[in-house]
């Protein structure tokens, strides 16, 4: 196989990492917002926190994970996306700068603070639309090259609906996920409160992600028809997505299961996400930039790979430790020590 | 607007902006851990819970200052493409490597960071704690080893040919072992400890000068003034390479901080000073011989000066200030710190006096006034490169409009976390004194 190949794919799924785990996160502060105005909180509060505590850095070094590697394998993606996406990633990184400092400023600091709660919810929302803006962009339309240099266009980028497609799409499928997620860990915790709570968010939002993802699809048709093609040429894996959908959905109708409902809504958005990122192929930003004219010299990425093996060596049993000091520990998720 | 829109002046604004309140927080993130494991690590030795509970709160107050620090390092590391996307182009072939390896030190930093400050409670064996600092304090050094590599190449490339405006021949390791980077390493890693020691020996002298007289803060004062001369002491010995480094590699750096103009023997080295209307250096304090022996151990050696860079190849004159106040707030703080060490030895009574405390307060805002000095004169003394050598700063930057709008954004950004860290970490300690927190823990353990 091609070592561009490899290395799109690679951080392809540390990106998809990063939407499942930060979703988690931007979610649990938009129900922990609106647990206050529906003076819910005393149920949500302690489960959220638990978790989010321990992972919060974690969540953010995924992000920074990506972005380094990308501009290490494909250099070029630095010049093209650093140039024309710089208004929306800068708001994107002011909302997750807010965000982060402040929930270590309220967990570990200051005094509980109604509106900076607001705050923190709205955030997290927003974020995912910043930097859906990206998926946007690489779909080609929205771009134009003016003297040699990529100029965004912004005003086609606001109206077009593609982009709010995705904005929806991205919004409410952090909140299904991070329901979903939730749900399953107050079950752990033996929560029934809490686990009642947001089995009923993760139903509600089950509806409006099926719907907004099928709504890019026909965008799609309208924006970019050979992108369509492409799509439909793979529409058995966005089929076998839309079953694991079925499935997660149905487990929480049935009540039970629940760590099995997640993995499964793990399973549909891998499914969908990596549908998705292979009918792009070969293009990183369409037309203008693939993968091939993209990639670092061969020495680089031979040096890349390696230290790529030899982090994850020191990695990965670094985060078995910490998922199951944290996340798997019965004793801790209930509430010990 | 009122200005005319320069995407260069901008993103060099935002740049050194963004970094200029990063490196605060970052120098604190490299240094404490390690002062928390040596506070835990002596705790355990002589079996004293002051310096356990030194090693509890500097923890506490460190997660504030860490989670500013991941989320401005995380803008500075999207800010390099964003702001310097054709810079980022070239040299992401080159030296991407030191930067991805340098996530991966944050990754293990942020994952053993994480376990350490849940676990307060689950082991009660206080080694295991120790145990779990020691990644942490690895992941934060090493973070800073890694990115420090990544600004060595930029003052020093190597590793590449440029063919035609083609990089060829490329070689990643040869880039991370370029020649700046032996001695920038060192004086990063050993300026991070000494100021964390500093900034922590500040806080504990603060609550002396107030009339607090506790055992627990002379304590902690004395063990981070001791670690600060020690790191002191490391300090003005990398920084003698350091000007060795730049007489050899970067002469122009070195000539523009002491205001050396003729290339000659016997130079002197000019501490502060003007320069008047005919560039001649007026009202500084001349120290003989001393910059031939800065630039090569040698009173005579002939040291060469900043007429030899072309005119429009030479750093600004100003970096002069930056150096000047760098290395005398280096000088002050080995010498008080050590003094304080001897007095302290010899049972002098001014170690007791407020306003000897007062002075003993100020070095940790002097330590950081020192860190920025010395990055402002480490880049402003590599302009008008961004490579040197290879690329101007202003081709490396991006086309894009409205980098002054998010220069605003940013600087609201920054005035806003800065200072909610401040009234955070204020509160967090005056609502729960030290005194409190020792009663509470004899408490705890039925000792009352």
């Amino acid at each position: 196989m091609d070592l561009e190949i490899i290395g799109i794919s690679v951080l392809w799924l540390f990106l998809f990492g990063y939407i499942i785990i930060a979703s988690i996160d931007f979610g649990a502060g938009f129900f922990s917002a609106y647990s206050e105005l529906t003076k819910t909180r005393h149920i949500l509060h302690h489960i959220i926190q638990r978790y989010l505590s321990p992972v919060w850095e974690v969540t953010n070094v995924f992000l920074v994970f990506f972005f380094v590697g990308m501009v290490g394998f494909f250099p070029s993606s630095a010049y093209y996306y650093g140039t024309v996406l710089l208004v929306p990633v800068s708001i994107g990184i002011v909302l997750i700068a807010i965000r982060g400092s402040y929930y270590a400023f309220q967990t570990y600091g200051a005094k509980d603070s109604k509106l900076y709660i607001f705050l923190y919810g709205v955030a997290g929302l927003l974020i995912p639309a910043s930097l859906s803006i990206v998926l946007t962009v690489s779909e080609g339309g929205f771009v134009d090259i003016v003297n040699d240099q990529p100029v965004l266009l912004y005003e086609e980028l606001f109206f077009s609906p593609l982009t709010w497609s995705i904005v929806i799409l991205s919004i409410v499928s952090v909140l299904y996920i991070s329901a979903t997620f939730l749900t399953a860990y107050a079950d752990v915790a033996k929560d029934e409160a809490a686990k009642n709570l947001l089995r009923k968010y993760a139903l509600a939002w089950s509806g409006p992600t099926a719907l907004a993802a099928g709504l890019i699809v026909l965008q799609m048709r309208a924006h970019n028809i050979e992108r369509f093609e492409n799509i439909m040429d793979l529409w058995w894996i966005f089929a076998l997505s839309g079953v694991f959908f079925v499935i997660t959905v149905a487990l929480l109708l049935m009540r039970k299961y629940y760590s099995t409902a997640f993995w499964s809504l793990v399973i549909q958005f891998a499914l969908a996400f990596f549908g998705y990122g292979i009918s792009h192929y070969p293009y990183l930003m369409y037309p203008y930039l693939t993968i091939y004219d993209g990639f670092t010299n061969e020495a680089m990425a031979t040096a890349l790979i390696v230290a790529f093996i030899a982090g994850f060596a020191l990695l990965i049993p670094s985060l078995f430790l910490l998922a199951r000091l944290f996340l798997f520990n019965k004793k801790y998720v209930k509430g010990g020590k | 607007m009122f200005w005319e829109y320069d995407p260069v002046t901008f993103s060099r604004t935002l740049t050194g902006l963004t970094l200029a309140f990063h490196i605060i927080y970052a120098t604190i993130g490299v240094g404490i851990p390690l002062m928390i494991a040596i506070a835990q690590w002596i705790g355990i030795k002589k079996n004293d819970e002051h310096y356990i509970l030194l090693a509890r709160r500097w923890a506490r107050g460190f997660v504030i200052t860490v989670a500013v620090g991941v989320v401005t390092g995380t803008a500075i590391g999207l800010q390099l493409s964003l702001l310097w996307p054709n810079f980022m182009e070239l040299a992401g072939h080159v030296i991407a490597l030191p930067l991805f390896m340098e996530t991966f030190a944050f990754f293990f930093e942020a994952i053993f960071l994480g376990i350490y400050l849940y676990t307060w409670d689950r082991f009660e064996n206080q080694k295991k704690h120790l145990l779990l600092l020691i990644p942490v304090a690895i992941g934060a050094a090493f973070s800073a080893f890694f990115i420090t590599i990544v600004n060595a190449f930029m003052n020093t490339p190597q590793g590449f040919d440029l063919v035609n405006g083609a990089l060829v021949n490329i070689d990643p390791i040869a880039a991370m072992l370029n020649p700046a980077m032996p001695t920038k390493v060192a004086h990063v890693l050993s300026t991070a400890f000494m100021t964390s020691a500093f900034v922590l020996a500040s806080i504990a002298a603060f609550r002396l000068f107030k009339g607090n007289n506790h055992v627990y803060h002379k304590k902690a004062l004395f063990l981070m003034m001791k670690v600060g001369f020690i790191f002191s002491v490391a300090t003005v010995i990398v920084g003698d390479f350091s000007g060795k480094f730049l007489a050899e590699y970067q002469p122009e750096k070195l000539a523009a901080a002491e205001w050396h103009f003729e290339t000659e023997e016997e130079a002197p080295l000019i501490l502060y000073g003007w320069l008047d209307d005919k560039g001649e250096v007026k009202g500084g304090l001349e120290i003989p011989y001393a910059l031939s022996i800065l630039a090569h151990g040698n009173p005579t050696a002939e040291v060469e000066g900043l007429n030899e860079t072309p005119e429009e190849e030479r750093p600004p004159l100003f970096v002069h200030y930056f150096f000047d106040l760098m290395v005398t707030i280096g000088m002050w703080l080995t010498f008080i710190s050590g003094f304080y060490w001897f007095a302290v030895k010899k049972g002098w009574k001014i170690i007791r006096k407020k306003s000897f405390n007062f002075v003993l307060f100020l070095s940790g805002p002097l330590a950081m006034i020192a860190i920025e000095m010395g990055w402002f004169y480490a880049e402003f003394g590599r302009q008008p490169w961004i490579l040197r050598g290879y690329m101007m700063v202003s081709d490396g930057a991006t086309s894009a409009g409205y980098v002054d709008w998010m220069l605003f954004l940013f600087a609201g950004l920054y005035i806003v976390l800065g200072t909610a860290s401040v009234i955070v970490l204020t509160k967090m300690f005056k609502k729960n004194p030290v005194e409190q927190e020792l009663a509470d823990h004899a408490y705890e353990r039925g000792e009352w």
